[in-house]
């Protein structure tokens, strides 16, 4: 499977009647040979998106590309494309075996060769010896697996997911995305996952591209989402974000003075103009300190406190509204009413532009 | 418990100290309530009178019953004590009066070896109000007793539930089928003989196959076998390809289509007989032509094989057509979006994953084709000629010249035997595979449009015959507005007079009567059927006890007993005492009732399998009890259902034809029996006249009814649809 094929959206409308816009002017590329995950709350396109990669859904405008080829008006049958639904859209009436022959037997492959590579799909995922199950008598992972081995027996060049694995518990879930990941790396395949779990997406993927909207709201690797997130939107959904009211001050170079109360910080400016802004805070980039430390930057009141094992969580009451915190247990304790200080870290900061 | 065992004992007192225990001839409005001599007056008396006054000592237990049932409401007793009491009483008062009602009849002992108890003077007739109440009550003081003893989980809702359920469903499709299927066994004289049945079954009219070898017919049971095998065949064809088209085939008009499943709702069945012989018969329209344009004579052929299959085509690819477009629309897109994006054509897809997950959904519509044809009685009797089935048979046995309790006996058991074949042929297909879609969520995809090829070949068969039934329609309905079909086409409101005239408010119309019989008795009916099956299906769906299993299966055998069997069978259970019905309007409201249950019963469990039992499970841990939970939670969602079982239960009531023929007399005509005896006359201008008045009137009906559910939505859910016909029982 090395014939790993890039994909590519070139200014791509999708309409659905007359007012209702699915994906609004939508431009990307999916490196070939990497995994890009579709992230966004449900309803932002993003299945929409991934249906027109597949061929289920045809754009109102612009261009897709698989592998250079422009693919846009071409039926699913026609793309080099296969596709794992959420529910696995597993054929009922057909065994293990014969649904993962479908794609092969449909194709006019010998039987024999066709069962065959049927036989290793199941082994690579782990399901050999299952071929002659109906998918009603498996359980939810292994009706997962059949489903990818299925996508997979017909060496795709890229395979599409989506949100494959919201029917499955979460200790199953942890397991099945670490496979994912894996046989995505052995097979060096393009993949496209959506999903709306940004842990989830953290976790697999070399791209992320955020949706809200019917748009794109940011693209980037999940390092450069978490911690330079362009606006508010990806601020809060990927990961947890304190917003607080803040001014701008520019400096000489990249750099700017930030006020947030009477706390003060240097971060990178990213453009914006002097005045008010904002400043997303990661809740573990903030230090809870004695309210005597001379460390402490910004003076506030627990307000309320909860132990979790390795953290502890904190709301403190501050002269820049409330704001949460999450602090490693070893840090020590503080009881709600105590007075404390919080200390910024510039790692987990970002400057946004004000409400 | 105990609140429930008072009350029924109250209730079965005051019956048996007020009610006229015997049935009147001029209903209960009739007695004389100026004085009190009524009480003790051998025909008004109540079972207090009886005993009293006229010593019939046998009615005793309708009061010491209930009065055991109140001394163990009122008196201290531990829980167990008294749930005993109610026991006793409710279960030997039932089994004394039972024993009582037949063991005395019209002449004193009903069964010589009974003279051994001394001499019976007295004569006894069928039961009336008091008759039936005291009972009534009884079984529901016998539920309360059943539930103290910890039966039916301790709750006495449920058991009186259960109780009234199965002993209704007993009284009334169990016991007329059980004695029907036990004339077979009987000499013409009446003595059992269980090698009659053999005599009759291998009766050479029902088994010839002659026809194969030249002569003029075949066997009767060939006749019904080949004709239903061939509507159900073609039904299922042609319901398919209306689904499909509908469902995929991207046609502008096909909500039109839709409007064709409302057809065999509204129409009583013989109708398009009707108007297949207002097209082809003797002085039909075509036959006309043919003789005057080209001097052909096409003579009778439609009396026969062709006409019953063209007019039961007719009739039922509407209900194929309906129960396929559900299964259509219930596919998930999801399968056909997989089987594209595994390189397969729509072509393929069609063949590989669409049609085989519509396997199940097809061998349904057959199997119901098949058991509709069979049932049918309106198109035989209207167009058969000397093709005949064992619906018409078995109704000519009865009325007929020869009038042979054993053959229509004999010819039922087939016959049903035949019916209860298929059904559970149906249910074992249904239940073997399932197709369920699997997994969680769906994915909400779009279903693909039909391959080019099968969408010509649908629209190929789907269009013209549409247009047909429109034609014959029309034509069939437009024949009771001329003045003789076939001679005189001058439009005329004559028979539309003749039928509904008012003169000086009299309403001295011919079908007037029939009109109001029919309207009047499905009114009382439809509630009846819609609480019976409500509560049905709230017992078979949401509450566990011994025997549920058998309890649902016969409730839905009389869906499968085909309409003249259940005649035959009501006939022959309900003239004698003490349940007298024939005759009465009652025993037409019973039929309509019990006819018509499963299918209430299939709605209504339909309905319920979309409310979350946890609902129900809530309300119990906030200390409902079993009625707290149907009345309060399970009733008010249903609303909807409830309605819809309502107007299909009037509906069907008014269109119904093959039981009631043997039911009806002169005083309790119906108007579906009057169309019939016109058309058989040849006054199909009376008749049709009279059938689009009943059409328009249930029309009205569904549009209305439509209207008061199609509002009613909870939350985003979709209100249940109004309109299940026979083929939702499926």
């Amino acid at each position: 499977m090395s014939r790993a094929a890039e994909v590519r959206f070139e200014r791509v409308w999708k309409r659905f009647g007359a007012n209702s816009v699915a994906v609004r002017d939508v431009s990307f590329t999916v490196p070939a040979g990497t995994l890009c995950t579709l992230l966004g709350p449900s309803g932002c396109g993003k299945t929409t998106t991934l249906r027109m990669i597949a061929g289920l859904e045809y754009p109102s405008e612009g261009r897709v590309l698989i592998g250079g080829r422009d693919v846009s008006a071409l039926p699913p049958a026609e793309r080099d494309v296969s596709m794992v639904f959420q529910s696995y859209a597993l054929f009922p009436h057909m065994t293990v075996l014969e649904n993962v022959c479908y794609g092969l037997t449909v194709s006019r492959r010998p039987r024999r060769e066709a069962e065959a590579a049927g036989r290793a799909a199941l082994d690579s995922v782990g399901l050999a010896g299952f071929d002659a199950r109906l998918p009603s008598e498996l359980s939810g992972g292994q009706q997962q697996r059949v489903a990818v081995a299925r996508a997979l027996v017909l060496e795709p060049s890229v395979l599409l997911f989506d949100e494959p694995l919201s029917n499955l518990d979460a200790r199953l879930r942890r397991r099945m995305r670490e496979e994912i990941r894996e046989l995505q790396q052995r097979l060096g395949v393009t993949v496209v996952y959506v999903t709306h779990d940004q842990a989830e997406a953290l976790a697999i993927s070399d791209k992320i591209i955020v949706m809200n909207q019917a748009v794109i709201a940011q693209e980037g690797t999940p390092r450069d989402l978490y911690e330079n997130p362009a606006s508010a939107f990806v601020a809060g959904f990927v990961g947890e974000a304190n917003r607080l009211p803040a001014t701008l001050r520019r400096l000489d170079g990249q750099e700017g003075e930030v006020r947030v109360a009477e706390a003060r910080l240097v971060l990178a400016h990213r453009g914006l103009p002097d005045g008010p802004a904002e400043l997303a805070l990661r809740p573990e980039a903030i230090a809870v300190l004695p309210a005597a430390d001379p460390a402490a930057m910004l003076s506030g009141r627990v307000s309320k406190a909860a132990y979790l094992g390795g953290v502890v969580e904190y709301t403190v009451d501050t002269g820049a509204g409330e704001v949460f915190v999450v602090s490693p247990a070893s840090a020590g304790a503080h009881a709600p009413g105590e007075p404390v200080g919080l200390r910024f870290g510039t790692h987990g900061a970002a400057l946004l532009p004000g409400a | 418990m105990r609140a429930a065992g008072l009350w029924s004992s109250l209730v079965a007192l005051a019956a048996a100290l007020l009610l006229p225990w015997y049935l009147l001839q001029d209903g209960i409005a009739a007695t004389p309530l100026a004085n009190l001599a009524w009480l003790t007056d051998p025909d008004f008396a109540p079972a207090a009178g009886q005993v009293l006054a006229e010593g019939r000592w046998w009615l005793l237990p309708a009061l010491l019953a209930p009065a055991l049932g109140l001394l163990s409401a009122l008196l201290p007793l531990a829980r167990p004590v008294r749930a005993a009491g109610f026991l006793v009483a409710g279960a030997g008062g039932l089994l004394a009066l039972l024993a009582q009602g037949y063991a005395i009849g019209v002449q004193g002992w009903s069964a010589p070896w009974l003279e051994a108890l001394g001499p019976m003077e007295s004569r006894q007739f069928g039961i009336g109000w008091g008759g039936a109440v005291v009972p009534l009550a009884l079984a529901v003081l016998l539920a309360a007793g059943l539930a103290g003893r910890g039966a039916f989980r301790g709750d006495a809702f449920t058991a009186a539930v259960a109780v009234l359920v199965a002993g209704s469903i007993g009284l009334f499709t169990a016991m007329p089928l059980v004695l029907l299927l036990g004339d077979a066994f009987r000499d013409p004289s009446g003595a059992l003989a269980a090698g009659a049945v053999f005599g009759r079954l291998a009766d050479d009219r029902l088994w010839s196959l002659g026809c194969l070898a030249g002569a003029p017919r075949c066997g009767v049971v060939w006749n019904t076998l080949l004709l239903g095998t061939l509507v159900g065949a073609s039904t299922t064809a042609m319901g398919l390809a209306f689904a499909l088209l509908v469902t995929r085939g991207r046609l502008r008009w096909a909500r039109g289509l839709r409007w064709l499943t409302v057809l065999p709702i509204v129409t009583p069945p013989f109708i398009l007989g009707l108007g297949l012989i207002l097209i082809f018969g003797r002085s039909g329209l075509v036959s006309n032509a043919a003789s005057a344009w080209f001097g052909l004579e096409l003579g009778r052929w439609i009396y026969g094989l062709p006409g019953v299959l063209l007019a039961q085509l007719f009739a039922f690819t509407p209900i194929a057509f309906l129960v396929l477009i559900g299964v259509v629309e219930g596919l998930s897109p999801t399968l056909e979006e997989a089987s594209s994006t595994l390189r397969a054509t729509p072509r393929e897809t069609f063949a590989t994953v669409t049609l085989p997950l519509l396997r199940p959904g097809i061998a349904n519509a057959f199997l119901l084709g098949f058991v509709e044809s069979m049932a049918d009685f309106g198109n035989p009797v209207v167009l058969g000629g000397n093709f005949g089935v064992l619906a018409t048979e078995i109704f000519f046995a009865v009325v007929g010249a020869q009038a042979d309790a054993g053959r229509a006996a004999t010819l039922s058991l087939i016959l049903l035997a035949l019916a209860l074949g298929a059904f559970s042929l149906q249910r074992w297909l249904t239940a073997r595979k399932s197709y369920v879609s699997i997994g969680g969520k769906g994915d909400g995809g779009l279903a693909p449009p039909l391959p080019a090829g099968v969408r010509r070949l649908c629209l190929s068969v789907a269009l013209p015959w549409a247009a047909l039934t429109v034609i014959l329609y029309g034509l069939a309905l437009s024949g009771g507005f001329v003045e003789i079909w076939g001679r005189d086409y001058t439009p005329t409101f004559r028979h539309m007079v003749k039928a509904f005239d008012i003169e000086g408010g009299q309403l001295t119309g011919l079908a007037w009567n029939s009109v109001i019989t029919t309207v009047t008795l499905a009114a009382i009916a439809a509630p009846v059927t819609a609480a019976l099956g409500i509560a049905a299906a709230w017992l078979f769906s949401r509450t566990r006890f011994a025997g549920r299993g058998v309890l649902e299966f016969a409730t839905m055998l009389s869906f499968a007993v085909p309409g003249t069997v259940i005649g035959v069978a009501y006939l022959r259970a309900f003239n004698l005492p003490p349940l007298e019905l024939a005759g009465t309007g009652a025993i037409i409201v019973a039929c309509f009732v019990f006819r018509n249950l499963p299918v209430g019963l299939r709605s209504g469990m339909a309905a319920m399998a979309q409310i979350d039992p946890s609902l129900d499970e809530a309300s119990h841990t906030l200390g409902g009890g079993g009625g707290d939970a149907f009345r309060r939670v399970v009733l008010p969602l249903l609303r909807p259902a409830i309605v819809a079982g309502l107007v299909y239960a009037f509906v069907r009531a008014m269109t119904t034809i093959s039981a009631v023929i043997f039911l009806v007399t002169a005083d309790t005509e119906l108007a579906t029996v009057f169309i019939v005896n016109r058309v058989i006359n040849g006054d199909y201008g009376l008749a049709i006249a009279v059938a689009v008045v009943l059409i328009a009137l249930m029309v009205v009906m569904l549009g209305l009814a439509q209207l008061l559910v199609g509002r009613r939505r909870i939350g985003r859910r979709a209100a249940v649809p109004v309109v299940a016909t026979r083929g939702a029982v499926a």
